[in-house]
């Protein structure tokens, strides 16, 4: 074979780092283009259909995405002076909020009531000044019967309050918008923090979710990477202990992940909390890369090799290896753009990129470090002990493997079961750990008043002012109240409740009167007057359009998982079918969003997987030269991910969008266990061996190797576990597991299943034939 | 008291003004300047007595969409207080015949009274708001109410041309602390003391919505009158175009027009 490159970079190695780096240094300017992105439309493609529905609901009325400041008096009660006062002077000061278009609280409520011929509307707590015992009385009364703020902005018991904060955000980026109103709104509590210490303050909403997003990824960004890099020497020194392959491998990483992110930023594309993994996963696939080629080379060395010699042999070994594993592992996160979530797309083909780059550095940068680096002749004898460990356990196998065999396929048919036990699962507020500030308000937020998610209604009659019918009317009102009957429920925002307020009010408050207008043009001159009476900023386009042909009803869901959510949305819809076949609903809100992706994103995913598999497998055939032998690998290939998905299933059985791409992911990193078992096996029994002996060499010669890497990987992917973030920590932590896996197959269920099925001499077979 | 107390400060700011024109080169404070400018604009239009109009408001979203709302007004000027005004709603065909009886106050809330013909009853309402939409539209209810020097405090800013026109560009800050404005910056030209544009500020001071009047045609060769006026709002893209289709000065109208015991007459 042509080495001539590679001896290249072994020959002048100057020559091959002054070029090599150039070419690093420019590509890893781009970098300085990255930005991060926070907004959960990054989750979502521009023509995801519960996107384009709720941004169609977003033109139609008036913006709800918001923050929502959730104050707790430390007396347990909201009607006193100093909390109302508190609310009053803050839901003031949040207009001052950053693109805010409409603040909703318990003070600024329009309260209307009627004085024999007068129609008063007025704010519910306007004057401080006015305020007693009976005031307080009063307006406790009004707001816990009020189903427009109960379990909305008030708590049933009247222990908590929300003050509610819309924004209007621009569409596509929201990051640095998003930033600013958070910022403004934890100043203003700030504060109020100090000027009522008698309060909790939490905060919650869209907004604070979109915060979250940005600031755990840049800080997943700034502890997880370092922390893999310290890693990574620690690794590299116990295992090879050589500082010069360490550094020079450290040098090869660092460089993979800069080209990575350069090539990132030349093309714009930004960081998200999943290309914040890119570099972990990079360095993680690269520090494989390093090993067998410092290992090899170490090898050499200790047969007596000068460092040259043993480096140009470990590079023609190791080249194939390495492309091959690189391929493998460079399609399966290629395949990741099957996903129907844009940065799960974006993580695959950078960490793919990544994996080229490593590749291609570790066979050129890497040889001409360790070149120009001064390395002692043959630091020690690897150690033997551990060899023959190795092969020990390789010989119990072997011993046993008739035992082994229907005991490993018991276990994994045991554990593939419990996978189904997986249920897919994509809860917004759950992706953050129970750690983070955020995830306690939503708690809190959850245990007193409502969830955070909402879920709105948008009823359309498709007539200019359709809604003002009274059997339209009828049909809202009877939805709105099936809607409060339904578990997953806490409020209900309808339209028919303001008009029947106002129906009373128009009757001298006559509680008899709370009812439906029964006639279309009473029903649109309350809403004339209504509409004239209110303040800016609390009229009524978040809940009526333009020519009162649409109306929107706005509902506070608990943080129900996804499942529930779209069941929700299903009843509703089939609650239309037969109850209001002439009016048309259309359901839409982040959650929901969030609630559909999982689903559209597994089923791409697996289709995704499917692809990966034939694809890898392809180059399995060619790797191992043997259609059989590609055919036999299908097994340890897709073993791991069903045990590692049943042991899941066992250990939490929720399945989230970052999980829908492991099975991808993993295929291409394991096979390189597959990969090099099989050929060294395949290559014992072409030599004449018969099964035994071949999974006895096989043991002996990648053995080793392959538990390295495995740690390494493993590790590496563990790392992510630190993230409070779930959809980053549940992917780590199941791609270790089913990296653990791997090896475990390949060294307990491969082994017996070769020498169970494997019989026929290789060379009895061609010569039958 | 209120009335007596705000009368003085108008005299006292007119007599200021005169003497600040009569002291003329003597350096004029950008309030003083303000407040000059807006009486002139008051003064100009002063005497117009009463009138009768027919419009047609066009409600439009960001997509494009549109609808159109029809109605009539009657208005009165007073002279010691704001105007009063009957607003008789036409289209859509569900109001039509509701009466909106207004009288403006520059301080203290407007008096208003509403007649709904389903309900034949005329309705009082008392709310300190006059910042909701009117009939869902980009105009608040204090868009369209009458001038009134004592709404705002005012600041000249600089002198602009707008659409070839030299003017005055004014900050009024609205007084009223239930206004849905933290300030408005007016476009008044030079020669006819005509607002050609304001701008609204919310009240975190960003720009909220922009008015542009358009077709400003002369009666009683005195009193100038948009006939097309464009609310466009900045922040979400809605656009309101309010057009007279008719106006009628002299019309006999007086205050028992005026009336919330007649409104169910009104037609």
């Amino acid at each position: 074979m042509n080495n001539t490159w590679l001896d290249f970079s072994v020959n002048r190695p100057k020559t091959v780092l002054i070029i090599g780096f150039m070419l690093i240094i420019a590509t890893a300017l781009g970098a300085k283009n990255l930005y991060f992105r926070g907004d959960y439309k990054v989750f979502f493609e521009e023509s995801n259909p519960q996107r384009t529905a709720f941004e169609e609901m977003q033109r139609t009325f008036s913006k709800n995405d918001g923050a929502s400041i959730i104050i707790a008096p430390k007396s347990g009660n909201v009607f006193n002076l100093q909390t109302l006062s508190l609310i009053h002077e803050m839901t003031e000061d949040a207009q001052q909020t950053p693109l805010s278009i409409r603040i909703d609280s318990l003070t600024n409520f329009q309260h209307t009531w009627a004085e024999d011929d007068d129609m008063i509307v007025e704010d519910l707590v306007y004057d401080l000044a006015d305020l007693d015992q009976q005031r307080f009385d009063y307006i406790r009364s009004i707001a816990l019967n009020e189903p427009n703020l109960v379990n909305r902005l008030i708590s049933p018991k009247g222990d908590v309050t929300v003050i509610n904060v819309s924004v209007n955000l621009a569409e596509g980026d929201q990051t640095a918008e998003v930033i600013e109103v958070t910022e403004s709104i934890k100043a203003l509590t700030d504060k109020y923090k100090a000027k009522y210490p008698e309060h909790d303050f939490y905060h919650t909403g869209v907004v604070l979710m979109n915060y979250s997003f940005a600031t755990f990824a840049k800080r997943d960004f700034s502890t997880i990477v370092p922390l893999m890099f310290l890693t990574v020497i620690l690794i590299m020194w116990l295992l090879l202990k050589t500082a010069v392959g360490t550094f020079s491998t450290v040098v090869v990483i660092a460089s993979s992940i800069a080209v990575t992110m350069g090539v990132a930023g030349w093309f714009g594309m930004f960081m998200s909390t999943a290309t914040v993994n890119v570099p972990t996963m990079v360095m993680t696939l690269a520090v494989a890369d390093c090993i067998h080629v410092i290992s090899t080379m170490l090898y050499g060395m200790s047969l007596g090799k000068d460092k040259k010699e043993a480096l140009l042999y470990s590079l023609s070994l190791n080249k194939m290896p390495i492309f091959i594993t690189s391929a493998t592992t460079g399609v399966g996160f290629l395949t990741l753009n099957f996903a129907a979530v844009p940065i799960l797309a974006d993580l695959g083909n950078l960490t793919a990129v990544g994996v080229l780059f490593a590749c291609i550095f570790s066979l050129t940068i890497l040889p001409a470090l360790i070149m120009i680096l001064p390395i002692k002749q043959l630091p020690k004898q690897i150690s033997s002990s551990k060899l023959s460990y190795t092969e020990r356990f390789g010989e119990w196998v072997i011993a046993h493997h008739k035992r082994i065999l229907p005991f490993t396929l018991v276990v994994a048919v045991t554990a593939i079961g419990f996978s189904f036990n997986n249920q897919l699962n994509d809860v917004p507020t759950d992706y953050f750990d129970k750690s983070t500030k955020f995830r306690k308000s939503t708690d809190f937020q959850q245990q007193h008043i409502s969830g955070m998610a909402n879920l709105d209604f948008s009823i359309f009659t498709d007539e200019d002012s359709g809604i003002n019918k009274p059997q339209t009317l009828q049909k809202i009102e009877a939805f709105s109240q099936w809607l409060r009957t339904q578990p997953e429920i806490d409020h209900v925002s309808t339209i028919t409740d303001t008009f029947k307020r106002l129906n009373k009010n128009m009757h001298g408050d006559d509680p008899n009167y709370y009812l439906l207008p029964d006639d279309r043009e009473l029903a649109a001159q309350y809403l004339l007057l209504y509409e004239m009476s209110l303040p800016y900023g609390l009229d009524l386009t978040n809940q009526l359009d333009m020519n009162k042909s649409t109306t929107r009803i706005m509902t506070m869901v608990k943080n129900v998982g996804s499942k529930e959510l779209t069941a929700l949305e299903s009843k509703a819809q089939q609650w239309f079918t037969t109850y209001a076949p002439n009016l048309k609903l259309t359901v839409a809100s982040p959650a929901l969003m969030f609630g559909h992706i999982g689903e559209t994103n597994m089923a791409s995913m697996l289709e995704g997987t499917l692809v990966a598999l034939l694809l890898i497998s392809g180059l399995l055939v060619f790797a191992l030269k043997s259609f059989k032998m590609g055919v036999i690998s299908l097994l340890p290939n897709l073993l791991p991910a069903g045990i590692g998905f049943g042991i899941w299933g066992i250990y939490s059985g929720e399945v989230n969008l970052g999980l829908s791409v492991v099975l991808s992911m993993t295929l291409g990193i394991i096979v390189d266990d597959t990969v090099h078992f099989l050929s060294k096996y395949r290559h014992a029994r072409i030599s004449g061996n018969d099964a035994e002996q071949s999974v006895r060499y096989a043991f002996a010669s990648v053995g080793r190797a392959l538990w390295i890497t495995t740690l390494v990987l493993a590790t590496g992917f563990s790392i992510l576990m630190l993230s409070p973030f779930a959809l980053n920590s549940d992917m780590g932590l199941l791609t270790s597991i089913i990296i653990v896996v791997a090896l475990a197959v390949d060294f307990l269920f491969l082994p017996p299943f070769l020498m169970a099925f494997d019989r026929k001499n290789i060379k009895q077979e061609l010569t039958h034939e | 008291m209120n009335r007596n107390f705000l009368s003085s400060v108008t005299i006292i700011s007119l007599v200021l003004t005169l003497m600040s024109y009569a002291s003329s080169g003597h350096a004029q404070s950008a309030q003083e300047k303000g407040l000059a400018i807006a009486k002139e604009r008051k003064l100009r239009d002063k005497g117009w007595g009463d009138s009768t109009g027919n419009m047609s408001m066009i409600l439009r979203n960001a997509q494009g969409e549109e609808v159109e709302r029809k109605m009539h007004l009657k208005s009165l000027e007073l002279v010691d207080d704001g105007d009063k005004g009957l607003t008789i709603f036409d289209q859509p065909l569900d109001v039509k015949g509701t009466v909106f009886l207004n009288f403006t106050h520059a301080i203290e809330p407007d008096d208003q009274w509403m007649y709904l013909p389903k309900l034949s009853k005329v309705k009082r309402i008392r709310s300190r708001n006059k910042s909701g939409p009117f009939m869902g539209s980009e105009f608040a209810f204090e868009d369209m109410s009458s001038f009134e020097i004592e709404k705002y405090k005012f600041k000249y800013l600089r002198d602009e041309t707008f659409e070839g026109q030299a003017s005055f560009v004014l900050e009024q800050e609205p007084t009223d602390e239930n206004s849905g404005y933290s300030k408005q910056i007016v476009w008044v030209d030079k020669k006819h003391y005509r607002v050609l544009k304001i701008e609204f500020y919310d009240r975190k001071g960003s720009l909220l919505k922009e008015l542009v009047n358009y077709e400003f045609t002369l009666y009683l060769d005195k009193f100038w009158r948009p006939l097309r006026t464009e609310m466009f709002n900045e922040q979400n893209g809605k656009s309101t175009e309010l057009i007279t289709h008719e106006l009628n000065f002299n019309t006999g109208l007086s205050d028992n027009d005026f009336n919330k015991g007649t409104l169910k007459n009104v037609r």
